[in-house]
């Protein structure tokens, strides 16, 4: 869908290139992240597609068309842009500043508005929003309106340029979930450009890790990445704990789960102390069919069999949807080496710290 | 003898359509110099912002204009246009250019970047730019250059009594001439008050059209 070949970037009166050679190609449909250090050329990259930086030379095409072939405010119409500080127009209202694109597009007055109704709900905005101006909004409303404006003459392509950057930490992780969630329903070809390793892991279907120069120095998706850092830089750019964010990659669903310390509420007290030795636990889990009706301690089997105690309701719970991450979390925190996994309310096995390291090892 | 009222009021009264048609005079005089000085400013201000290297000499010399005494610059006009309302007014467009020019290349330049490269980014052409979202946000500071020329002309109207024109300044000229200190004081006292009451109506102008600058308490839903 996007492709660069070969293209470089020198700014007048800069010696060395902002960017050198890079070559990129993004699929349709697929979010890439251009991740780096500051001085990587990622935000110079992303300008050139949309041509706000014209590149020195190479050659950049989008859905086949050479961007140099098209007046460039021609090019800038198809392609949405979203930046880190929004840049909402702060003299029009926010249904004025949707329609930015179809206004310049020439669209008529009643498409334009059902075209701002669709997408005030489409970004989760209140329809009385529409009225006012942008300074009467919060930081994370104006950026949801900037995508909103992007997105607005729904263009197949979508840049964005650290747009979560300047909101507080919570208000991101939603942004950025939200972002998934559109994706999924409007499939565009984003390419995102971060400072934020963690940003781009949970974005990116391929992340690109830029050195200086725009030197590309590993492209691929985040689970390879983290497995196999093609080199020192990437590993150092990853961080010491690139274990720990692979295994939010990694959903519980994709692992083999264990039996776990688990026995019916009929099997005899032998069954259950072999299931603890098994995993070198001192409590077990008591079954009836696929319920799992809570645990006991070893203790409580002094003289009684599974059948006879009072089973207590496990605290630590986790659903296959949960990451490796969430696994690993809740087994350190509970203080045991197993947790339980359900699948809504049906028992379908249990996970292991020793079941995640084996993952890790893959 | 009777000594005569420093003010004389009834004078006033007698005289009411006369001042009338000098207030009326004082306005169209101050009206036709911002309007021409706002045109001409922007023309030069359109070609100090697309040709940077261009300013400073714009600048240099609609100083030189504004240093001009203005007694001087009427009385050197006088020869050329005669006693005119065209020399009036070649005098107040000129002392109008310095600070609208640069107020509206501020406005311009004071811009937020981010703004402007959402709009570039977004499809706008080098002309749209401007006319949509560079002037109208640039308005609350050419509108504070508007409201500073428009005091300064009131004032400087006064003076083209001179060549025969001169709104209210009329009064303030043939007082002086006949030693009536009615029409000094009446002429001083209106000038003040078309000062303040222009200043006045040009900020409710400007509220008029920056809505978007006010913090509004009303539910808008």
């Amino acid at each position: 869908m996007i492709r660069l070949e070969d293209v470089t970037k020198v700014f007048p009166g800069g010696t060395a290139p902002a960017v050198h050679n890079l070559s990129l190609e993004v699929a349709e449909g697929e979010i890439i992240v251009l991740v780096g250090p500051s001085g990587c050329g990622k935000t110079t990259t992303l300008k050139m597609i949309n041509r706000l930086v014209e590149p020195t030379s190479g050659r950049i095409t989008v859905g086949g068309d050479d961007i140099m072939a098209v007046p460039a405010h021609e090019l800038r119409r198809r392609v949405g842009y979203v930046i880190q500080q929004v840049g909402l127009f702060p003299h029009r209202t926010i249904a004025e500043n949707i329609a930015t694109v179809p206004r310049l597009l020439g669209w008529e007055r009643q498409r334009i508005d059902d075209r701002v109704e669709e997408l005030i709900h489409l970004v989760d905005l209140e329809p009385g929003m529409t009225r006012r101006y942008p300074r009467e909004l919060s930081g994370g409303q104006r950026q949801r309106v900037g995508v909103a404006r992007a997105l607005a003459a729904d263009p197949p392509v979508l840049l964005m340029d650290e747009p979560f950057g300047a909101v507080d930490p919570i208000v991101r992780g939603r942004l950025q979930d939200e972002l998934l969630e559109l994706q999924r329903r409007l499939v565009k070809t984003i390419v995102f450009v971060t400072h934020d390793i963690d940003e781009a892991i949970k974005l990116g279907d391929r992340v690109a890790i830029l050195n200086v120069g725009g030197v590309v120095e590993q492209y691929a998706p985040p689970v390879e990445i983290l497995r196999d850092p093609a080199n020192r830089f990437v590993e150092e750019f990853l961080g010491s704990d690139r274990g720990i964010k692979r295994l939010s990659l990694i959903g519980i669903r994709d692992v083999p789960l264990e039996e776990g310390p688990m026995v019916d509420r009929f099997a005899p007290a032998a069954a259950a102390r072999d299931a603890m030795d098994r995993y070198g636990v001192d409590w077990f889990g008591i079954l009836d069919g696929t319920t799992l009706l809570g645990w006991a301690w070893a203790a409580d089997l002094d003289g009684a069999t599974p059948a006879d105690v009072a089973p207590k309701p496990f605290e630590a719970r986790l659903e296959l949807d949960d990451s490796l991450r969430e696994a690993l979390d809740t087994i350190i925190t509970s203080h045991t080496r197993v947790a339980p996994v359900f699948d809504g309310d049906r028992f379908v096995g249990t996970i292991t710290a020793e079941g995640i390291s084996r993952e890790l090892a893959k | 003898m009777i000594a005569a009222p420093f003010f004389r009021w009834d004078w006033v009264f007698d005289h009411l359509g006369l001042i009338w048609d000098k207030v009326y005079q004082h306005l169209v005089l101050t009206g036709i110099a911002l309007g021409a000085g706002l045109v001409l400013s922007m023309a030069l201000a359109v070609v100090a912002l697309r040709f940077p290297r261009s300013y400073p000499p714009i600048t240099w010399a609609t100083g030189i204009l504004y240093t001009i005494p203005s007694l001087a610059l009427f009385a050197f006009l006088v020869p050329i246009t005669g006693f005119t309302i065209l020399s009036a007014e070649i005098g107040l467009v000129s002392y109008t250019l310095l600070v609208l020019i640069r107020n509206i290349v501020a406005g311009v330049q004071g811009v937020d970047p981010a703004v402007r490269e959402a709009a570039l980014g977004m499809g706008y052409g080098p002309r749209r730019l401007f006319l949509e979202i560079e002037l109208p946000l640039a308005l609350p500071v050419i509108l504070a250059g508007v409201r500073i020329a428009a005091v300064t002309t009131i004032g400087l109207v006064t003076i083209t009594a001179l060549i025969g024109q001169g709104g209210v300044g009329f009064f303030i000229l043939r007082g002086l001439n006949r030693f009536f200190n009615t029409e000094i004081v009446l002429g001083t006292a209106l000038s003040v008050m078309l000062a303040v009451v222009v200043d006045l109506a040009l900020v409710v102008v400007e509220r008029l059209l920056t809505p978007w600058m006010t913090e509004r308490t009303a539910v808008t839903g």
